[in-house]
């Protein structure tokens, strides 16, 4: 491929990747919705939490503000991603995605400058939260550190295509809260973020292994110890977790593209 | 049909119809737009004029019939097509959080345009309709009409070869909507941009080279509107009476002719119009409110094929 080709493909991905960098900068609401809110619940579940429950599942001596610290990055991924596709349902009922429709541009650069745009917001901010991991009792090595932010590349990818299924199916912002609380919100209950699978019922745990996020969060506890597996506790395995992670994404994102491929306005 | 080349017309649309479930929003529509005119499509609200537009500008596949722009099938080829149009929606489609100059790059990036070339040419448009101020407010500081003239910068930032523009003059006061018709023109002179647009407005559409009234999913009629307004005969008398119904059978008995009762008002084609009102408000003294004749509008025009008035109350 020549430089011009090149070029040409990667424009229209690149710009939509811009137009969120700018608009998020300049919306410092959104900040403090997908980073603040989370963090202040890990703050106060985790303080609350820590005094009468112990995870089960986990070596002893782990407190509940500790384990809770990987679902909260997840957190912070799925809030940015949520964030994102709503930005996407407004540009929809503004009429600002009516130009981008009908301009040369085919659908799957579009899904994908829109993914790539939510899935940076929400690695920033969870690389944000990282610098709080000796808050919650965990020494990072710089291994750890780069390969937490491979995870969580995967995870907000897949997170941002989903969302992004539902933003380019509904019109209403009240549509995407009512979908977001419906599926989004226990996606994310149920993948180990919040409580370990240990001990619980059979049919929850069924539910969390057929969860996908269930991979995201435990590929994040898997990376977070890498030096000391021992201490991530009884999860899926690092391995199969990233293949799981980086499956559910492609799915998602190739989701997202045919559904963007049927939408008219 | 053509072949794809120099010589094909910009539009051509073949039994073109389209169906929202059971309600036909278009019916077997047919007509070709030659390269370098501007066209109007008018008709009241829910016409089909917003379906067709849809479907002219990509956004929709019909659901029978063809439409080859520049020779291209738009359900084959419409990456073909994509490049050469302008489109300009009835809802602005710029970003009211970045800056006109922004916007510009941003939807010049979606044209293929970068660097140096998309510079010059943000900065040559802008310049041209007058927002050299402008390049670095937000979009969503700007009032409404200068928010137009960006949208308009925009899209004529790639040179498109067919422009399109739904409801274009929408929120225009009467004088900018003149300096608007005239840009219109100068641009097809200069660029032999095709231009399309649709508009419920009759002075707007008397302005366009050729007019297609769409009613009820009907193309009804098209041509130069001083040919359609042929169609009617003589002037147009316009009466309003205290009891329309009665007097429109006098008028039956006494001058055999059928005046149309529309939205409350009677109306008769006939020429020598002024002499006509007289004889109606003498032959009928105190049954006439008011009573006005005049040389037939395109919406005399619509009246007469679609029995009703393009702005109704009752419609």
């Amino acid at each position: 491929m020549d430089k011009q080709t090149t070029v040409r493909l990667a424009l229209p991905v690149m710009t939509l990747w811009w137009r969120e960098m700018v608009r998020f900068c300049r919306q410092r609401s959104r900040l403090v919705g997908a980073f603040v809110q989370p963090v202040l619940f890990w703050i106060l579940l985790g303080a609350g939490l820590s005094a009468s429950f112990r995870p089960p599942g986990m070596p002893a001596g782990t407190a509940y503000l500790e384990y809770f610290y990987p679902g909260i990055i997840a957190l912070i991924l799925l809030f940015t991603t949520i964030f994102a596709t709503i930005s996407v349902v407004e540009d929809r009922r503004e009429g600002f995605l009516q130009a981008v429709l009908v301009a040369p541009v085919s659908r799957a650069s579009i899904v994908l400058g829109q993914v790539l745009g939510g899935t940076t917001l929400a690695l920033l901010q969870g690389l944000l939260f990282l610098l709080l991991a000796p808050f919650a009792g965990i020494s990072l090595t710089p291994l750890a550190v780069l390969t937490a932010i491979g995870v969580m590349f995967l995870v907000a990818f897949g997170l941002t295509s989903l969302g992004l299924v539902i933003a380019w199916r509904i019109d209403s912002t009240q549509g995407f809260h009512a979908i977001m609380n419906l599926i989004l919100i226990p996606i994310w209950v149920l993948s180990g973020a919040f409580f370990p699978a240990s001990n619980l019922p059979g049919w929850l745990q069924w539910v969390m292994k057929l969860n996908p996020l269930t991979y995201g969060v435990a590929a994040l506890r898997r990376c977070l110890y890498l030096g000391n597996p021992a201490l991530a506790g009884d999860v899926p395995p690092l391995l199969s977790s990233l293949v799981l992670t980086a499956v559910f994404g492609l799915l998602a994102f190739l989701a997202a593209t045919a559904v963007a491929r049927r939408s008219t306005t | 049909m053509s072949q794809p080349g120099i010589e094909s017309p910009a539009v051509e649309v073949e039994g073109v119809r389209y169906a929202y479930g059971d309600r036909e929003a278009l019916a077997d529509v047919t007509f070709t737009v030659p390269r370098g005119e501007i066209w109007a499509f008018l008709g009241p609200n829910g016409g089909g004029k917003t379906t067709l537009f849809k479907i002219l500008s990509t956004l929709m596949r019909p659901t029978g019939g063809r439409v080859r722009i520049f020779g291209h099938d738009l359900a084959h080829e419409p990456h073909a097509v994509r490049p050469r149009l302008g489109v300009v929606f009835q809802d602005p489609s710029l970003d009211p959080k970045l800056t006109v100059m922004e916007n510009l790059i941003h939807h010049g990036h979606l044209y293929g345009l970068w660097g140096e070339t998309l510079q010059s040419r943000a900065r040559g448009i802008l310049e041209q309709l007058g927002l050299e101020d402008r390049v670095r407010d937000l979009v969503e500081t700007l009032s409404g009409g200068l928010r137009r003239r960006t949208e308009l910068a925009k899209v004529l930032m790639p040179r498109p070869e067919l422009l399109m523009m739904d409801e274009p003059s929408t929120g225009l006061d009467p004088g900018a909507r003149q300096d608007f018709t005239a840009y219109l023109r100068q641009l097809r002179q200069q660029d032999h941009v095709t231009i399309l647009i649709t508009t419920h407005l009759i002075d707007e559409a008397e302005q366009c080279d050729r007019v297609g009234i769409l009613h009820e999913g009907r193309m009804v009629t098209m041509g130069e509107p001083d040919a359609l307004k042929r169609m009617v005969g003589g002037d147009v008398v316009v009466i309003d009476a205290y009891n329309p119904g009665e007097l429109q059978g006098k008028i039956r008995e006494r001058f055999g002719c059928e005046a149309v009762l529309v939205d409350g008002t009677l109306r008769l084609e006939r020429p020598g119009g002024h002499e006509f009102v007289r004889e109606i408000v003498e032959a009928f003294p105190g049954a006439v409110k008011s009573a006005a004749f005049g040389r037939p509008t395109l919406e005399d025009v619509f009246i007469r094929l679609a029995g009703r008035r393009l702005w109704s109350n009752h419609g």
